[in-house]
């Protein structure tokens, strides 16, 4: 769980080019974060190639903040 | 200009304008995975001509229109060279006749390949040029996408409909250093104008101020300049290479 955590948190600081002590379970990608549209796209195209998974749009769609793409990586590994 | 190292996926490549791109970017230097749907022999000949200039052809059977077949040709690629830096969206059939004798069919292949196989080559084409923050998606609409043609309403649709797609794509992917370009071709010198009857042809080309169809490596030297770095700052442009005429 906290090792999905981590590299969550280094994809999104990475495609974000935020700070790490920002990425908050709790932070919001669009307000917090300041991801648009396309910064979202490419966040999901991160998660699908590093933890071999298939993301449809309408799972993406819910996908909001930090805490929510850790629980789908976790609900889907 | 120079695409030594690139990966260019040329649509439509065994015959014609496809062929001559595919060999132009070689000449650059560019690796070129030659995509064809139904003439494997003329495609191996693009690819024997390609490899000729000292670069690697990968030659892909693939049904633009299906979308599974157009993802199974980029994974393919993905896996021998693992980049796709240039898409040239070049595959195209035409289905001509006056709109009351148009059968759906006919309306639908055209759409079908030209305008919705780039989709489906762009959409499986963008990730790999998201990730690597480089891409270059060139876009072969027809002078008759702005001049109109009579007998090809579903062609005309179809090539117009690619020019709007292309200023779009150019918006959505700018910011990641994707441009996307459309290259106009007038009358060119290939089979699929080879069947005009020769008092059709010299009615067209009474109508080209420079005179003469168009040769294939015309429309690919213009598609080679929108791949190079030369024309990075060009996006959602839509370049006419017609001798002229639609202007």
């Amino acid at each position: 769980m906290a090792d999905i955590f981590e590299k969550v948190k280094d994809i999104i600081v990475e495609q974000l080019g935020v700070e790490p002590e920002d990425v908050k379970p709790e932070a919001s990608f669009v307000d917090d974060l300041g991801a648009d549209s396309l910064d979202i796209v490419e966040l999901v195209m991160a998660l699908e190639e590093t933890f071999d998974l298939q993301i449809p749009d309408e799972d993406a769609e819910k996908i909001h903040k930090v805490g929510e793409a850790v629980q789908y990586v976790i609900d889907h590994q | 200009m120079d695409l030594g190292g690139k990966v260019a996926v040329v649509t439509g490549a065994s015959r014609g304008i496809g062929r001559a791109v595919a060999e132009t970017l070689a000449g650059l230097g560019a690796n070129v995975v030659v995509n064809y749907v139904g003439n494997a022999e003329a495609a191996e000949e693009t690819a024997a001509l390609v490899r000729g200039l000292g670069v690697q052809a990968l030659v892909i059977q693939a049904d633009v229109a299906d979308q599974e077949q157009v993802n199974n040709m980029m994974q393919q690629v993905l896996q021998e060279f693992g980049r796709i830096d240039i898409l040239v969206n070049n595959a195209g059939i035409t289905r001509d006749n006056l709109l009351p004798r148009m059968r759906e069919q006919d309306w639908d292949a055209v759409m079908n390949t030209n305008l919705k196989g780039a989709y489906h080559c762009a959409k499986a084409a963008l990730r790999p040029m998201l990730k690597a923050h480089w891409g270059r998606i060139i876009n072969i609409s027809s002078v008759v996408a702005l001049s109109g043609n009579p007998g090809q309403s579903n062609y005309a649709a179809a090539k117009a409909g690619l020019i709007g797609f292309t200023k779009s794509l150019a918006k959505e992917f700018g910011s990641r250093n994707i441009t996307v370009n459309a290259v106009v071709p007038g009358y060119i010198a290939t089979d699929m104008t080879a069947d005009l009857s020769g008092e059709n042809k010299a009615q067209l080309l009474s109508s080209v101020p420079l005179g003469r169809l168009g040769a294939p490596e015309d429309v690919a030297k213009a598609v080679a300049f929108l791949a190079s770095d030369w024309a990075g700052y060009i996006t959602g442009h839509v370049i006419v290479v017609d001798g002229g005429m639609a202007m």
